[in-house]
């Protein structure tokens, strides 16, 4: 059954289009976020060496022609351990990102829709953590919880839970006074389904682009965690810890730190610059620009 | 003004209270017994039982909960399990180091990105926006790490224009000043690209209003215009934006401090991480907790300095 | 009225063929074409026009208000006191705008800098056109606020503009835009956002001031009601276009365009039966339709083929002086040279 009405405006893929081709920061931003994501799912492939091989007589070699970005303190090659921790960000961030846009979202929904006691009790909570620092909270929450991967993706959706809860209620609000919202109740459909079978599309919108932002977001904050100590553990890759690793040769071996930052910041260049493209093509004042 | 001075402090108070309760409930969440992850799986009875009484672990929880208010607000945070100091004397030591870092790093971010952000909306869509937004976004790219690193080695390890930080830095108030310029360019940096960003967003709003052009239609002159009816109405959002920025600026500048090997709160944070100091842990967070309820108290007054629809309820 | 013996005195506004286009799509479109008018001391001179047919958009190009990123003034002439507006750089307009010439808007709510007194916006113009000192323009602007009639002028000079009713804004507007004595005051509808009873006083003050100064006033309306009680001349707008202009009377006792004889039957008359309300068949051409001739003539009843063919020039209507239509059927250019 289709939702009772879908509010006028251009479809989602209609919209990407138009931005792509009006906006080229934007397109180029989805385009090496594209190579990024396919570099990431086919590490395997492209990767020559095993990441976590080490190989301790070819310790610290600058890039050649056999290590292409060369090796670090354990022999281990530096092209391979990127690769292989793009998939690692990436995994980490869409996966904490999904959890916070479902969790946040559902919030935000249920404030918006009830209104009264359960929207103040829950926007005082979400205020409540949108004063704390992203970092800082995802931080205690590792250090709570244990660093493992999946620890480090529910510490990082619960850093993003706040904003999506607040995105995804401003627009509830709105809508819930529209006729065809009073059309279903008379019609005896219950709140769930009022909430998510026809309420929700039409905030989807908004959501996905928040969500496009804020992986940028998820993404720094997973290299920041690792960078202190505090991401996935070693051996396995992450740009964070191999910065951490390398912190400690960086005179020697400048390589260590240099391409994994250039990595992360390929990658939230790009994020942002999709992010920001997405949200001036649904942003109704920009549109006759 | 003064009625609603005092009606933010009051309100302040509860918000605290229940700040400090979600933190109380995060550390107590943890899976697992701190005693067994401090002590290790073969601890003996005697041990664990042991350090429960020593960490306040043997009592009911609402019981804990009321030990925990009443300590943190009579100022008891405990004591350091490595060091054995109280862990108050600790961030006592520190936080000058902090707050000068982060008063910094906000005065630089406003002094800069405020007029930045004038002038990309005044000149939008031109070269000089152009070149603005592309900083901008450069800055927000950069994790506070990676723009640390960078800084240390082009200035302190390249250049050598700025020495590479040691402990011994501090007892001086010159080499004080040379150890906080680059940390303090890091974030300041990084506040500036936001602030930039929500300064241009924010006057671009407030130009399309009728007040402006009625202003326009005064005679104005339109530098004036700009910065006595724009800006001033665009103020508004903006100290919102950056009242939710200082909480960035607080993680960041744990990065900071790390980078740079610099005393200060993160510091201190990450140093208990790493030996599973519990007390220092909590109390951390609770030092957080005081910092942001702080910092959102700074916030509600200026907007009464700013927004005299506030002022006058 | 033209009288040989007493020549009418110079206007104080004259404009001639304004065009202003604006940016639709990427194209320039005229959103008004070739108005020619002009207002003389202590006279108001009333244009009248329903949505989107160009008269608020005159009275920004007149004060060159018009943001450059959307419109732009294609051609014309503007003359205030004789001198050329279009000529004068952004600088010298700035030193006309509220001193020589002022505007007031239509919305008294959103008109206001919400975040400066009303004292002190009234002094701002005596300070920047009179370089008066902050007493002498506190001074001054509580005079405004009494002028106006503020109540308790004295302690509401500090208050806020959110602390007003929109009566009272509306009066802080006309205090801030008389407060240099302008020559020349453009009221874009006023009164359309006020109640009735407030409407009545603003129109009365307004009447009252304009007198007091012997000031030129361009009074911009779709309310053809308001302009029977303030007006001296009439300018009715459409599609961009002047299509008739006279003195009040004759333009209610002999509308000439079909436009305005619609326009004036489609109002409710209490003493007219119900039943005769007519409104106006069919809707005004957008911006973005570009025709060859009359913009009305798709709903004119007495359309004709050369009506569609090109655009009549204003002309004169015989046996009424100094009134003009543009209508190739009830105002034929038998003679162009008395169109002055």
């Amino acid at each position: 059954m289709t939702a009772l009405a879908l509010l006028p405006g251009i479809s989602p893929l209609r919209r990407l289009a138009r931005l792509c081709w009006r906006r080229k920061a934007a397109s180029f931003g989805a385009a090496v976020t594209l190579l990024v994501v396919l570099a990431a799912v086919f590490a395997p492939l492209l990767a020559h060496q095993d990441p976590n091989e080490q190989d301790i007589l070819a310790q610290l070699t600058p890039p050649s022609a056999e290590h292409l970005l060369g090796t670090d303190t354990f022999g281990r090659d530096v092209w391979s351990r990127i690769l292989h921790g793009a998939r690692i960000s990436l995994f980490i961030g869409v996966a904490s990102i999904a959890l916070a846009m479902a969790i946040g979202g559902l919030l935000g929904l249920l404030a918006g829709y009830r209104g009264g006691r359960t929207d103040r009790i829950i926007m005082s909570v979400m205020d409540m953590m949108l004063s704390f620092p992203s970092l800082v909270m995802g931080l205690l929450v590792v250090a709570v919880l244990g660093p493992s991967m999946g620890n480090l993706i529910i510490a990082i959706a619960f850093t993003a839970v706040a904003p999506f809860a607040r995105i995804a209620r401003a627009p509830t609000l709105a809508i819930k006074q529209r006729d065809f919202i009073e059309a279903g109740r008379a019609l005896g459909y219950s709140d769930a389904r009022l909430m998510l079978r026809h309420i929700l599309p039409n905030i989807l919108d908004e959501i996905l682009v928040l969500g496009s932002l804020w992986l940028a977001t998820a993404i720094r904050t997973e290299a920041s965690l690792s960078f202190i100590g505090l991401g996935v553990r070693p051996p396995t890759a992450t740009w964070g810890g191999m910065i951490r690793d390398g912190f400690e040769n960086m005179l020697d071996a400048p390589w260590l730190v240099i391409f994994p930052s250039i990595a992360i910041l390929v990658v939230m260049i790009s994020l942002n610059l999709l992010g920001d493209g997405l949200r001036d093509a649904t942003d109704p004042k920009l549109r006759n620009e | 003004m003064f009625l609603y001075t005092l009606k933010r402090l009051l309100l302040a108070i509860p918000t605290l209270l229940g700040v400090l309760t979600i933190v109380f409930v995060i550390v107590r969440i943890a899976p697992g017994d701190p005693a067994i992850v401090i002590l290790g799986e073969n601890a003996t009875r005697d041990a664990i039982e042991q350090l429960h009484a020593q960490l306040g672990l043997d009592v009911p929880i609402w019981q804990q909960y009321l030990n925990f208010m009443g300590q943190v607000l009579s100022g008891d945070l405990g004591r350091s399990m490595i060091t054995n100091r109280p862990v108050l004397s600790e961030v006592w030591r520190v936080l000058p180091y902090t707050m000068e870092l982060t008063v910094a790093a906000l005065a630089i971010g406003i002094a800069v990105g405020l007029p930045l952000g004038v002038i990309a909306a005044r000149h939008r869509n031109k070269a000089a926006d152009f070149v603005i937004r592309c900083l901008s976004l450069l800055g927000l790219s950069f994790p506070a790490f990676i723009s640390a690193i960078l800084l240390l080695l082009v200035f302190s390890i390249q250049l050598k224009w700025l020495p590479v930080i040691g402990e011994a830095s501090y007892a001086d108030p010159d080499k004080r000043l040379a150890a906080l310029i680059l940390p303090a360019l890091n974030l300041g940096l990084i506040m500036v690209a936001y602030i930039t960003r929500v300064t241009r967003s924010s006057m671009l709003n407030v130009i399309g209003e009728d007040y402006i052009r009625t202003a326009r239609a005064k005679g104005v002159p339109a530098r004036w215009v700009i910065w006595r009816h724009t800006l001033r109405n665009a103020l508004i959002p903006i100290v919102t934006v950056i009242g939710l920025y200082l909480g960035v600026l607080i993680g960041n500048s744990v990065l900071t401090e790390i980078v740079f090997n610099r005393p200060g709160l993160g510091k201190l944070i990450v140093i208990a991480l790493n030996s599973r100091d519990y007390p220092t842990l909590q109390a951390m967070l609770v030092i957080y907790a005081f910092v942001i309820v702080l910092a959102n108290l700074f916030t509600d007054l200026m907007y009464g300095v700013i927004d005299p629809k506030v002022r006058n309820q | 009225m033209n009288n040989p013996r007493h020549p009418p005195a110079a206007p104080v506004l004259a404009v001639e063929n304004l065009s202003t286009e604006f940016r639709v799509q990427g194209r320039w479109l005229p959103a008004i074409r070739d108005l020619s008018f002009s207002v003389g001391r202590n006279e108001t001179l009333a244009i009248v026009g329903e949505s989107g047919c160009g008269k608020s958009i005159t009275s920004l190009s007149v004060m060159r208000l018009i943001p450059a990123s959307q419109g732009r003034v294609a051609r014309g002439s503007i003359r205030l006191d004789g001198q050329e507006l279009l000529a004068l750089p952004e600088a010298g307009m700035e030193k006309i705008r509220g001193n020589r010439m002022a505007m007031i808007f239509q919305e008294p709510m959103t008109s206001l800098n919400p975040v400066m007194t009303v004292g002190d916006q009234i002094a701002e113009s005596l300070r920047h056109h009179r370089q008066a000192t902050r007493a002498e323009a506190r001074q001054r602007a509580l005079e405004l606020l009494e002028w106006v009639r503020i109540p308790s002028a004295r302690s509401r000079y500090g208050d806020y503009p959110h602390q007003f009713s929109g009566g009272m804004r509306q009066r802080v507007m006309i205090a801030m835009a008389l407060a240099c004595e302008p020559q020349l005051l453009l009221a874009d509808e006023p009164t359309t956002a006020l109640d009735v009873t407030i409407q009545v006083q603003i129109l009365a003050l307004l009447a009252e001031l304009k007198a007091s100064r012997q000031m030129g006033m361009v009074f911009i309306t779709h309310n053809l009601g308001v302009v029977a009680s303030i007006a001296d001349r009439v300018a009715v707008m459409y599609g961009g276009r002047i299509i008739e202009q006279a003195d009040v009377r004759s333009l209610f006792e002999r509308p000439t365009h079909p436009y305005t004889e619609a326009l004036l039957r489609s109002m409710p008359r209490v003493d007219r039966p119900r039943a005769d309300l007519r409104p106006i068949p069919g809707q005004v051409p957008p911006i973005t339709e570009e025709l060859p001739g009359c913009r009305y003539a798709g709903r004119c009843p007495l359309a004709e083929p050369r009506c569609l063919r090109s655009v009549p020039p204003l002309a004169p209507v015989a046996g009424s002086p100094g009134h003009l239509a543009r209508c190739w059927v009830r105002a034929e250019p038998a003679c162009l040279e008395d169109a002055a």
